[in-house]
Order: structure tokens, then sequence, then C-alpha cells
């Protein structure tokens, strides 16, 4: 098992009122809302808490990217990444990811992730997401029925660029570059593993499949809702004919709340869950699904957006319904551990990417579910899949032997020996 | 009025035709047209009316390979071609009326009479359009209609929005016909038509319903300054849908056009 412990980045400051003074915590939420002086402390305690995950025992950290977002301060991920590829964390750094289409000319990400892989020591997983509607469209203005062809070549001019050894010209559609030749290139050969987060779509399968990268499903909504989107892609590796359903091939995002007792979990965190599911997601309709972004085909599967409202509209989500309905796994190890289990099995994911710090809360809470999750519950949950457990596909492979940040020796007093004088 | 269908290089080309006397190209907005559309049936009157539905509306094929404003327009000259229309007189409403400019600036010496109804194409930064893209359904109606209510009415007689099949319906036809029309407005719907406006020599004349809550009256001034010598007709009392709530007047304005 894989678990990446994962920081959206929530802005922790939305007004109690917040649902009902505005229509949409994204793209066009309330400039006044948000406060830089405030926010100084927001990031730092956001990127050590990403570094304290690190040490004690997660496999990975991880970022992504969301523009005019109050749930996630993080447009660019590749800027905190750097941070913490000099941070105490040992883990694996995973960027999930880099909206591509988004990137003008996309090489700027080949070359990021490249600076992100050679700073690290081979420690980047990279993820190609499509990016929202709400960030790809609304906020980043591309054109909805083109942003999957400008997606894909985005893609191939990324893998093209990492892997050759030699300048060449690229004469694409939406990019004209006479001469690429990325200079640094990454230290994973042929290339860092790649996930691609999707929502449902049969292009995003497919494309997973094709080219062995991980696919991940990254719902707020929990794993008992996942079941159905989960087996529409296990059905399609095996209609694909893939060689094999390894695990490793999916991954899936999960509020994680741990504590001494399901009742304290209760005490201690429902408040923050309910920041989360009732402030933070509170998205304007008209900015869920810009037309054409989604395939006829996607559509005609029934997949609904994430961001859709429910059917009969927003209600407030209680703890007990967001528990029962698996939204958030929450309470004593035990309970986690089960439940842990039962999503595991259940969808069938190696790579579990733990949202942990959920809406508001404060770093102590965080610092305590999250030892109470790397001690009690993850050693328990490390041998699910035996089968696979040589399946290194889909992770990083770092250098043996890496430098550690800070490990200078004191600036000499007198001028250095040089070497042949 | 028929549902036919023509080839052009692209895509098969779905087209409501019907009526007769002078050649008439209709140029749908972005909701698209049906076939009792009542501007069609009243231009239907005195013309032969041709309305080519754009790649993805109604049933007709989508065209991959229009990708932007050149595309399209040249599209819509492959259109007039594979009709054998000489010389149509060229009627574009909204997003219509910005394909028929930029047919009219890149070949002019095609086209002596335009009417630009409402057309999209340009933008002022003192006067923004709103978001079609990000507007609910319900909210459209007060864009688009000088009387909401009635505008409600007309856009969901005979729908029944609490039936699932029907909403998946209605989300396909969405996805297609607002996501080609995507590729001419989203996220503003400005292709540079200003800057070629000056090379449009047709008679024209500009409709502009005067309480349109779309795309201002305003801009009514915008595209007059920017083809001297357009006749300009103000409607009182009609929205952005023009041409459904005012239908005598607007086709009167296109009448005078001769």
């Amino acid at each position: 098992m894989k678990f990446t412990w994962f920081n959206l980045m929530p802005w922790p400051y939305l007004p109690d009122d917040f649902r009902e003074k505005n229509r949409s915590v994204w793209v066009d939420i309330d400039q006044k809302l948000f406060d830089p002086a405030k926010s100084h402390e927001v990031y730092n305690t956001y990127m050590d808490l990403l570094d304290y995950a690190g040490t004690v025992g997660f496999d990975g950290i991880g970022v992504n990217e969301h523009h005019q977002n109050g749930y996630g301060i993080m447009p660019s991920p590749n800027i905190i990444a750097a941070g913490l590829a000099r941070g105490k964390s040992d883990a694996a750094l995973v960027v999930l990811g880099n909206s591509i289409a988004l990137y003008n000319p996309p090489i700027r990400v080949a070359e990021e992730f490249a600076m992100l892989d050679c700073i690290s020591g081979g420690r980047l997983v990279a993820g190609f997401p499509v990016g929202t509607s709400m960030d790809t469209n609304y906020c980043y203005g591309q054109i909805p029925s083109l942003t999957r062809e400008k997606y894909q070549e985005a893609h191939d001019l990324i893998i093209k660029a990492w892997t050759t050894r030699e300048p060449f010209a690229w004469n694409g559609r939406y990019n004209k570059l006479r001469h690429v030749n990325i200079w640094p290139r990454p230290i994973q050969q042929p290339h860092p593993p790649i996930h691609i987060p999707g929502g449902g779509s049969v292009e995003t399968y497919d494309f997973c499949i094709d080219n062995t990268y991980s696919y991940s499903y990254l719902s707020f909504s929990g794993y008992i809702r996942a079941k159905a989107l989960m087996q529409g892609y296990w059905d399609r590796v095996a209609e694909r004919g893939a060689p094999d359903a390894s695990p490793y091939r999916a991954g899936f995002a999960q509020t994680i709340c741990v504590a001494e007792t399901d009742a304290e979990a209760e005490r201690l965190y429902s408040e923050h869950v309910s920041y989360f599911y009732n402030r933070c997601l509170h998205v304007y309709p008209g900015f869920a699904d810009a037309p054409g972004y989604r395939t006829i085909k996607t559509i005609q599967t029934g997949a609904l957006s994430q961001y859709a409202p429910p059917t009969g509209g927003y209600t407030q989500l209680t703890w007990k319904e967001l528990t029962e309905q698996g939204h958030v796994i929450a309470g004593s190890p035990e309970t986690v551990r089960q439940r842990m289990e039962e999503l595991i099995k259940g969808l069938n994911v190696g790579n579990i990417f733990c949202l942990m710090h959920v809406g508001n809360m404060p770093a102590d809470k965080c610092m305590y579910s999250t030892k109470l999750f790397a001690e009690k519950v993850m050693p328990k949950l490390r041998n699910m899949f035996p089968d696979y457990a040589d399946d290194d596909r889909f992770w990083c492979k770092p250098l043996e032997k890496r430098v550690k940040a800070g490990a200078l020796a004191p600036a000499p007093d007198r001028a250095p020996q040089t070497v042949g004088a | 009025m028929e549902l036919k269908t023509l080839q052009t290089h692209h895509v098969p080309v779905r087209y409501i035709t019907g009526g007769s006397g002078p050649a008439l190209l209709f140029l749908h907005g972005a909701g698209g047209v049906l076939r009792e559309d009542p501007l069609l049936a009243a231009l239907a009157e005195r013309h032969t009316v041709y309305a080519p539905l754009l790649p993805g509306y109604g049933d007709s094929e989508e065209a991959p390979t229009l990708r932007e404003m050149l595309d399209i327009t040249l599209h819509y000259w492959d259109v007039v071609a594979a009709l054998g229309l000489k010389d149509p007189i060229i009627v574009g409403h909204s997003m219509g009326g910005m394909i028929a400019a930029e047919m009219a600036a890149i070949q002019p010496n095609d086209v002596t009479r335009l009417a630009l109804i409402a057309p999209a194409g340009m933008w002022l930064d003192d006067h923004p359009i709103a978001d079609i893209f990000a507007t609910m359904p319900f909210e459209m109606p007060a864009l688009l209609f000088h009387d909401a209510a009635a505008g409600a009415a007309r856009m969901t007689a005979g729908l029944d929005m609490s039936d699932p099949k029907f909403l998946q319906n209605y989300l396909v036809t969405n996805a297609r016909q607002l996501g080609m029309a995507g590729r001419i407005l989203f996220p503003i719907p400005d292709r540079g038509l200003s800057q070629r406006l000056y090379r449009v020599t047709a008679k024209t004349v500009v409709v502009w319903g005067d309480s349109d809550r779309l795309i201002p009256p305003v801009y009514a001034r915008a595209f007059q300054k920017a083809l001297p010598g357009a006749a300009l007709v103000s409607i009182p009392e009609a929205g952005h849908m023009v041409i459904h709530e005012k239908t005598a007047d607007v086709v009167a304005a296109i009448r005078d056009l001769g």
C-alpha cells in the first residue's frame, strides 16, 4: 500500500454565514475574505504539517492545483513541493498535479517537474489532471470543448521532452516550438511515475490503461459512493486487455479522522469536517461543468460532476450522515482500520490519498489524528495486496544516496585548497 | 418548413428551409433554432429561407475540425456554395450575427445585404456581457426576454424537468450545442471581429431590442460606429430574443434592405 498525506490547503477563515452570503467558494469567491497577512501563518502551518506527515511513516506527501478557490489556496503546487523537497520529510512528493492544458507552453511543466525530481533526488510522483471545469474553463479561460485536445497535446509534448535526448521541433496545434530541449531533465527514467486524477470520464480510463498510468479518483464523497465509478474503471481495465488488475493502477482520496475513540473523534473533528463539507464545497452550480468540458460519452454514462448539486438540493450534512455514508472515515483506530479495509478491498486501490487536514482543523488536532493513523492504523493495512508487493511501476524510485538539505559544512575562514594547485 | 441535409467538406449539415422568393440565409444564435421558429415562418412569406444548423446543434453531426472563428466562417461559406446560392441576404442573430458579420468581412464581394440582430462579437470593458456558460437555465429568461415571465413560459413549454431521462437529454444537448458555441463565444465573445468590420461593404442593418440585458444596446452603437453607413433599428419592449418578442418589427427591418 502507498499512503499519501494530502493537504488541499483550505482557507480556514470563511465566515459562519458563508453559504448564505456567497454564491460560490470557487471562481468568483469574495476577494475580501482572503487576508494576505493571515495567509503567512496558514501557508507555513500547512507546509509544516505536510513535512511532519512525511516523517511519521507516510509514503508520500501530496499537493494539488486549484485556482480562485477558498478550499485550495495552492494555485502553484510546485512552489509548495519545492519547499517540501528541502524539508525533514524523505517521503515521495506527490504533485497531483499540474493542469497541463493551462501552461503555455506546457514544457514549463516538464521543466518544473524535472527540477523537483532533481532537487528531491528522484522522489517525484507526477500528476497530470485535465483540471476541473472551474479551474480550467472559468478561471483560466480554456475553451471547454477544446480542453481535452489541448491536454492531450500537452501530455504528448511533455513525455517527448522528457524522453528525447536531442533538440526536436514541435509543430502542434496548440504549441509551435522550433527547439525543444529541456534542461534539466528528471532523474527518474524514462520519466517519473504518472497519476491521472479523473472524475469518471471513460476517455481518462483508457488513457491510463494504455499508458500504464495510475487512475486517481479524487472524490470528497467517500468510498461508498465511489464503488460504481471505480468498478467502471476496473471493468474497463479488463475490457481493454490490460496485462493485470494491479491495485496500484488506481488511487482514491478519502477524508480520514482518527482519535482514541469514536466519540472523541466526533468531539474533536466534527466542526472542522462540517466546515469543509458545508462551507468549502459550496460551489455555484453554474461553474460545475462548462458545456463541452465533458464528452458526450461521459455524460451518457450518467456520471454527474461531483460539483453538481445533489438531487434535492443542498442541505447541511451532519457528522452522522458524513460518517455513515462514508464521506468521512472517522473514529477510533480500530473503527478506521475496519473501514479503510472495506475501502481498499472494495475499490481495489493501492494508492490512498489521505485527506487528514480537514477544513479549518488546527495543527494540533491534525497532528494528533495523523500520528494515530500512522502508528495504529497504517501498519495494519500495509500488506493488503501481497500478490502485488513488487509492483513498483506507479511509484517513484529515488536515488540511493541523497544529500540532506542544509548539510553544507560551515563557511571556511580561509581560502579553500584548490585541487591540483 | 423542412429539415434537410447537405454535404460540406467538414461535415454533413442540417438546414431548415422553406418559403419562396429571394434567397435568405439565417444564422441562429447559441440557443439554436427549431423548424417551428416564428421568425423563420415570417421570413418565408417573402423569401426562400435557408437556416443551416451549426454542427452539433439539433440532430446534426458535430465537427471536431471546426475549432476557430476562421474555420467556422469559411464553413458557412462552404454551406452557401453547397446550397448553390449567389449573394443571399444574410441575417444572423446573436452568435449567428457574429458569424454573419465575419462572413461579410471575409468575403465582402459576395454579400450585398446584411442584417445583424443583437450580434455578439464585440466586447466593451465598461459593459461586460453576462457569462451564458455559467448561467443556470432558470436564470436565462431574465437575460433573454423583455418580459421574463412570458419568456420563461416559452422556454419551458412542454418540458418536464423532473424526468431524469429528459434531464440527461438536456445535458447532452447542452454539451453538444453550447460546447460548439464555446469555440466562438467562450470565455469572451470577441475573436477580433471589430478589426475586420471595416471590410464590410454590404448594405447593413443592425437591429436591437431596447431592453436587451444579455448584450446591452450600447453594443448597437459600437457596431454602428464600426460599420459606417449601417442603419440602426431599435425596437422597444424587446430583449435579446427580439426575434420572438417583436418578430414583425424584425421582419420589417430586414425587408427594408431590399
